[in-house]
């Protein structure tokens, strides 16, 4: 394995390691592996052999390149790299190069990583297995059987294979932290508006929200301090900075008071993951906090109204892939039989299919009964998470009912694919931070992720509980595969 | 083919109401997909029954996580993209436009 990204600015900063033989090594791991994984859409070896030897040389000159200095970061391929291409694993932007750069990527690159290249992504973010990629999906480094998760697959992959010392992904109802869960690593979805969407390419505006994969819970929470904060360019940007977690990874949990879902540890939930959250649960105790099961019932409403909020939004934004502006065309006599083409050639199934029910959500005479229904929804389910936090700090939960599946298990009906965002979704609706992070194996060897939610800008107190939880699960031992 | 059969005898959505959502989504089905999308849509729509059931009628609706606020910046000159640089990404362009087949004389 790699080592974690702190470990190697320090090396990098001080001297003692340089940039290129760090990045060097990450790209050999790719070069050996990247045909099993396929974690990436392109690699950027090249450019990032010029980022990596330009840290050197600041380090040699006396400066300090940054926090990240020398850290090779991968990126998910819906965000934009100026003049790199940024597909959606999507045909029909394939090939297509975007003229700036997300803010995230502009950010990052300030603090000094290297960017190594672009994952493998479900088409336009939508999926949970990567099996929606136009161009393949992404293997389980654990298991080259099974899924990695989804839709942040290939950035989850790459982190659990050490291609990379950490990725960003984007979370629109589970996307970073269902992935993180089934790769074994640490992934964070931050509080809405804390993380720039500019230069996301947009799937829920609502709902999306950039955060990073990582191998520790102290990766995680610098790489959230570095990309977050305000920014003018992002209309739902929070005016503050992304709350000093890192300040706080080491003030224990005694004291806070540490709710255990109901909703999320019975029926669909496989037990062998049930009974990790439960060591979880039983290891914050010994810590010092106070934990307490919690029934928030509007939670069970999560999963419908999701899917009705998520596809209308995402009708409207994709509606912009018409083969005028960008990415291809299927030519035509007339503009509209072209766009009509270029849309259905250019669109997976799982693209159409929610286009489809958004569309039909937002549609006259329907939209009462299902968008307008699903946003009440929303606000039930913020007021009884507002009821909860009322009296807990923080809550935990599995952060997906089962282990890695295999390939081809749930493809053939949708419904069963979304089944397995049921606890990540709610987070999203209300527009709340939650972390996931590797918590011991299941009865099959394969990483259980523990999903670990807060209040909007609660990040500090769900820092201080991963970073517990982190530290309880290394002094009883390896229990990874 | 009759185009309004239903996907299931209680069934939400029928293949007229996907064959319309699609054509205006700009979409083109064939008919194996109309059918296979007709049932998929209405497997998930039949989920979401547990909601369309709840009286909700004293809840308000939540659009966004954030309340929605006008955002202003000072009235001056920033950077702006190259033209040359966006329209070399298009499919097609002229004269410093995007080019698009013919709009007029369409069938409506």
């Amino acid at each position: 394995m790699s080592s974690d990204a702190r470990s190697l600015a320090a090396s990098v900063r001080s001297g003692e390691r340089s940039a290129v033989d760090v990045l060097e090594e990450h790209l050999s791991r790719i070069d050996e592996r990247e045909g099993d994984v396929h974690a990436f859409n392109l690699v950027t070896a090249e450019s990032a052999r010029a980022e990596a030897a330009d840290v050197d040389a600041r380090v040699a000159a006396g400066e300090d390149p940054g926090p990240l200095a020398g850290v090779p970061v991968a990126l998910k391929d819906n965000l934009c790299t100026d003049g790199v291409p940024t597909t959606c694993s999507s045909r029909i932007l394939e090939g297509w190069c975007p003229p700036y750069d997300a803010t995230v990527v502009t950010r990052l690159a300030a603090a000094g990583a290297v960017a190594v290249g672009k994952t493998n992504l479900d088409e336009f973010a939508m999926g949970s297995s990567t099996e929606n990629s136009a161009f393949g999906p992404t293997r389980n480094p654990h298991d080259l059987t099974r899924v990695p998760g989804g839709s942040s697959g290939g950035s989850a992959a790459a982190v659990a294979a050490g291609f990379s010392a950490i990725s960003l992904g984007s979370d629109t109802g589970g996307s970073i932290r269902q992935p993180a869960a089934l790769c074994g690593v640490v992934g964070v979805k931050p509080t809405y508006g804390l993380v720039s969407r500019l230069g996301l390419v947009a799937f829920g505006s609502s709902l999306d929200q950039i955060g990073p994969f990582t191998t520790t819970v102290a990766d995680a929470a610098l790489v959230c301090e570095v990309i977050g904060g305000h920014d003018p360019g992002d209309s739902t940007s929070l005016p503050q900075a992304f709350p000093s977690v890192s300040d706080h990874l080491d003030d224990g949990v005694d004291g806070l008071r540490v709710g255990i879902i109901t909703e999320m540890m019975g029926e669909g939930i496989s037990p062998d993951v049930a009974a990790r959250v439960r060591a979880a649960a039983d290891a914050l105790a010994a810590a010092g906090a106070t934990v307490e099961e919690v029934s928030i019932p509007a939670l069970t409403f999560g999963l419908s109204a999701y899917y009705l909020v998520a596809p209308a939004e995402a009708s409207s934004n994709l509606a912009r892939y018409d083969g005028v502006r960008y990415g291809n065309r299927v030519d035509a006599p007339t503009a509209g039989e072209m766009m009509e083409a270029t849309r259905t050639a250019g669109f997976g199934d799982e693209v159409k299919r929610r286009i489809m029910l958004g569309t039909y959500a937002l549609s006259a005479g329907y939209y009462d009964a299902f968008y307008g229904k699903a946003l009440k929804v929303r606000t039930l389910i913020r007021n009884d998470f507002d009821a909860a936090y009322e009296r807990f700090d923080a809550l935990i939960s599995p952060t997906s009912p089962t282990t890695a599946f295999a390939f081809g298990d749930k493809t053939a009906d949708p419904l069963q694919m979304y089944l397995n965002d049921v606890c990540t979704i709610p987070t999203n609706l209300a527009g709340h931070p939650a972390m996931s992070l590797p918590f011991g194996v299941g009865d099959d060897g394969l990483p259980v992720g523990v999903q670990v939610l807060a209040p909007a800008l609660g990040e500090v107190a769900m820092f201080r509980v991963a970073s517990v939880l982190e530290s309880s699960l290394a002094s009883s031992g390896p229990v990874a595969s | 083919m009759d185009q309004s059969t239903p996907a299931d005898d209680d069934a939400v959505i029928t293949t007229a109401d996907v064959a319309k959502v699609a054509s205006l989504a700009r979409l083109r089905l064939e008919p194996d997909e109309l059918d296979r999308f007709t049932h998929q849509l209405a497997d998930i729509l039949g989920h979401a029954a547990d909601i369309e059931a709840l009286d909700l009628d004293d809840v308000e609706p939540m659009a966004r996580p954030v309340p929605l606020e006008n955002v202003l910046r000072a009235d001056v000159p920033g950077p702006t993209f190259d033209r040359d640089a966006v329209l070399s990404q298009a499919p097609a362009a002229e004269d410093g436009q995007f080019r698009v087949p013919p709009v007029l004389g369409e069938a409506p």
